[in-house]
């Protein structure tokens, strides 16, 4: 039972990693490797917002997600795309703004125990006799809701649209006169704005510490990969499939493992099936 | 808009010189030999005497490491320029070799003339086996696996506390002496970086480079380009080990520091500053980088946001590096024509 | 002349997505001739050759070389086993000079094997080997075509270099996909006696084509596809004498209506 719960939440929370890196991958082609970056990125700036500006704390969680967003944007606009589409180039640019942002970090102090966020509720409950803080419930919650409203976004909304069809085939859209650089700036974006939700429900979880951002980076790219690189729904189903697995090592093997599954769950699906759960990149690329 | 009567465009043109130093008629003159040979005489010449040349041991040392980064260096600029794979994770094959030549050091005993190119080649090989996987699909794959491992391992090891966890292998023998260990590097260096350029202008090169543009058509001519990249593969990790393998040696201590992000971002930024392409470029841009290193030591982890931005500029303004510009006018001059 | 044929294709499926390209195409290949393949354009003859080379998977159905089942094997080895293929889309090595882009298909397994074209059973020095095969299909050698960076190349010649690629395998059996596109009447007439000195030589050839009336000088049999189905097969005169496949090309009105509205 207590596997249930707890592979429950930490499923979610991968998802929640990894929505920002599908996202921007599915759209642009990029393999966002500043993600981690932008994630921890976000909760230094909540923690200026909050501690060194003494602003609301929900109002610190808000403008830290759109100046994220807004960060996110212009990496993109003013690096990246000036290599878009040489794969070497952007691979060597996105790791390299994503090694400067944390390791400027690192170098600005923000390392150890000392900087944390606070919960939004504290206390805790029981589901079904296992204990669970209200937090992570909340993360949950919140974490299925942002689930459902992408899913409504990308069906129902002009800009959601566009951008699931350039997710599909960049050249159709464009001819459907949809701006593949403005799309991939604003995926860029919204990826950014995710990376910064996912830190505002989880940084409180723990510390803000420079180490988890190359963690994020790593559970986000195993997730992505595991669903299938480009696929936002793979993404959530291989967060499950990972969370799970993660919390099963966890109660039987030890809790240093954790990092070993997400490892593993990449080297194993790139073995079997290299596309992913629900990859499309095989199909389209046998073009020949 | 309208074009003006006259336009002008620059225009490349080969040097004279250049053309007739093709093939067999480099050998016509003395000229046409010391135009190709100079600049190979003067790197062999200067990388020989640099350790006279420099103020104090300590600069010496600072050499060496160059010499060792510029292997790691040599090693990406091959995979990502005549491959097509990026490895963002040169710190995987330095800490594979070091801690294998750790261990043939201490517990096996064997001497570091030994325990080097053992290291190198079960290294290579070792890596090779864990990139395995990659190597069938599309680069942005192998960067992300090769993003992973020395992270990974980093954390393995430190949890497991295993291979000596945190406090790493201590009391590995050095070199013999001091000037053995210099030259042995150097001379190392001089073998590999001459050998990769032979290897890349023969014709098995021509089958890597062909897996980078056209795998496709290599497929047709039914050769595996599985086969190819894993020995494109080795080859560059057991460059890699080798460094590693050395670096251990050095200095006789061999602990998860090897797997750092040092090891992973100098080599592409050396790579896009020296020239990608060349494999000169990535040692020259060595030579640069890690003597500024040793410089800024004391701002830590901000040397590494330093080589980042600039590989950023870099490749935002796309720049060719500075051995491509080199080479470029050494061959080459430009002028102004009239449309 | 043995009568078991040496390519048979059975039943190949491929969906892509939605979009169903081939349904149950079957038809045998008999050693020593040409098969032609025409039928519209989007009736699926790309994606034939690669599902019979490997390039693409396909949903079901088998092919058999030689009485082997190649239906599974991946593209280097169906090539290693001397199925080669000429690519639509061309797809030489740009940068390097033509008898280079020859060199690196002679580094095959196969190549080895058997020494290539004109190789005599043992590969001698690449670069030579390379130069006579170009020679052979047509590379003036004496005007140092064969040194002439691919990029340079015209398309005629780029197209002969295409079949010089697969002769470097010494192949039993070539797919030209296209290889009369983009081609002037005068450089057609000047391939159509290598195809056919390609087949005295005993090598067979599938050859998809769009322009039939060049096609069936060479190739006494064709087939016909329309919408990933197999329409017909037979003598040239017979198929397109066919209604349907007449239907096919020109669209489902009877001839005469479109001569009335023309």
């Amino acid at each position: 039972m207590e596997i249930l719960v707890y592979g429950t939440i930490n499923s979610i929370m991968l998802a929640l990693y990894a929505l920002g890196f599908a996202m921007v991958y599915g759209v642009s082609r990029l393999p966002n490797f500043a993600h981690g970056a932008l994630y921890v990125l976000s909760g230094f700036i909540t923690w200026s917002f909050l501690n060194t500006l003494g602003f609301n704390y929900l109002l610190s969680i808000i403008l830290a997600i759109l100046a994220t967003g807004v960060i996110g944007a212009l990496i993109y606009q003013f690096v990246l795309i000036r290599v878009r589409g040489m794969e070497i180039s952007e691979i060597m640019a996105s790791y390299a703004i994503g090694l400067a942002i944390l390791e400027g970090l690192r170098y600005g102090g923000f390392k150890g125990m000392t900087y944390t966020l606070p919960a939004f509720i504290s206390g805790s409950t029981e589901i079904a006799g296992v204990p669970v803080d209200y937090q992570r419930l909340l993360v949950v919650v919140i974490g299925l809701a942002v689930v459902a409203l992408l899913w409504l976004f990308t069906r129902y909304t002009r800009i959601g649209l566009a951008l699931k069809g350039m997710a599909q085939d960049e050249r159709a859209a464009m001819m459907l006169g949809i701006d593949s650089d403005l799309m991939a700036v604003t995926a860029m974006g919204f990826g950014s704005m995710l990376a910064a939700l996912a830190a505002a429900l989880l940084l409180p979880l723990g510390n803000i510490v420079v180490e988890s951002g190359y963690n994020i980076l790593i559970l986000a790219i195993a997730v992505c990969v595991v669903g299938g690189l480009g696929s936002w729904m793979g993404a959530v189903l291989a967060a499950f499939l990972i969370g799970f697995a993660q919390i099963l090592t966890v109660v039987y093997l030890g809790s240093h493992f954790q990092m070993v599954v997400a490892l593993l769950a990449i080297i194993l699906t790139l073995i079997i099936k290299p596309s992913g759960l629900f990859g499309r990149q095989k199909e389209l690329e046998e073009r020949v | 808009m309208t074009l003006p009567s006259e336009q002008q465009r620059k225009e490349r043109i080969d040097r004279g010189i250049k053309i007739r130093c093709d093939s067999i008629y480099a050998i016509m003159s003395h000229r046409e030999l010391s135009y190709l040979a100079l600049p190979r005489l003067i790197l062999i010449a200067g990388m020989l005497i640099l350790p006279f040349v420099v103020p104090s041991m300590y600069w010496q040392r600072v050499f060496t490491i160059s010499c060792i980064y510029a292997l790691l260096a040599i090693s990406f600029d091959f995979l990502a320029h005549y491959v097509g794979l990026v490895s963002l994770g040169g710190a995987f094959f330095v800490g594979i070799g070091g801690y294998l030549a750790a261990i043939a050091n201490t517990s096996l005993g064997l001497s570091p003339w030994l325990t080097v190119p053992l290291a190198s080649l079960v290294g290579g090989g070792l890596c090779t086996l864990l990139l395995l996987p990659c190597l069938p699909l599309r680069g942005v794959y192998f960067a992300i696996v090769s993003l992973m491992y020395p992270l990974f391992m980093a954390r393995v090891i430190e949890a497991l506390d295993i291979l000596g966890g945190t406090d790493g292998i201590m009391g590995i023998d050095s070199f013999s002496n001091r000037w053995v260990e210099q030259y042995f590097i150097i001379c190392i260096l001089l073998l590999i970086l001459f050998g990769a350029r032979r290897l890349v202008n023969m014709d098995i090169g021509l089958v890597l480079r062909g897996v980078k543009d056209n795998d496709q058509a290599i497929r047709a001519s039914g050769i595996s380009v599985t086969f190819y990249k894993s020995v494109a593969v080795f080859l560059a990790s057991a460059m890699g080990c080798l460094s590693g393998a050395c670096l251990v040696h050095i200095y006789m201590w061999s602990g998860i520091s090897l797997f750092a992000l040092d090891f992973s971002i100098i080599p592409i930024a050396a790579t896009v500053i020296g020239g990608s392409g060349t494999l000169v470029g990535p040692l020259l841009g060595c030579l640069i980088l890690v003597p500024i290193s040793e410089l800024l030591r004391d701002f830590g982890t901000l040397r590494i946001v330093f080589y980042a931005l600039i590989l950023v500029a870099f490749i935002i303004f796309r720049s060719e590096g500075i051995m491509v510009y080199g080479q470029r006018k050494y061959h080459q001059f430009e002028r102004w024509i009239k449309y | 002349m043995n009568k078991e044929p040496i390519l048979k294709v059975n039943g190949i499926t491929k969906n892509f997505g939605g979009i169903q390209a081939l349904s149950n195409v079957s038809f045998d290949v008999h050693a020593g001739e040409i098969l032609g393949i025409i039928g519209p354009n989007g009736s699926g003859k790309t994606t034939v050759v690669n599902c019979i080379t490997g390039f693409v998977k396909k949903s079901s159905g088998h092919v058999f070389f030689r009485g082997k089942d190649i239906s599974r094997k991946p593209p280097h080895k169906i090539a290693d086993l001397g199925v080669t293929r000429t690519f639509q889309i061309m797809r030489p090595y740009y940068s390097l000079p033509a008898y280079k882009n020859l060199v690196i298909p002679l580094f095959s397994p196969r190549a080895k094997r058997t020494g290539g074209w004109r190789g005599g059973g043992r590969l001698g020095d690449r670069n030579t080997v390379g130069i006579d095969i170009l020679e052979e299909i047509g590379f003036e050698r004496d005007s140092y075509v064969p040194y002439k960076l691919a990029a340079t190349l015209p398309t005629g010649y780029l197209k002969r270099l295409e079949l010089a690629r697969c002769l470097a395998l010494k192949p039993e059996v070539i797919i030209c996909d296209e290889i009369f596109s983009g081609l002037s009447m005068s450089e057609i007439a000047s391939m159509v006696p290598l195809i056919e000195r390609l087949q005295m030589e005993g090598i067979t050839l599938i050859m998809i084509e769009h322009r039939l009336r060049e096609l069936f000088r060479v190739t006494d049999r064709i087939m016909v596809l329309n919408f990933g189905e197999k329409l017909m097969e037979g003598n040239p005169k017979i198929v397109m004498a066919n209604e349907e496949v007449k239907a096919a090309y020109f669209g489902s009105q009877t001839i005469q209506e479109v001569m009335d509205h023309a």
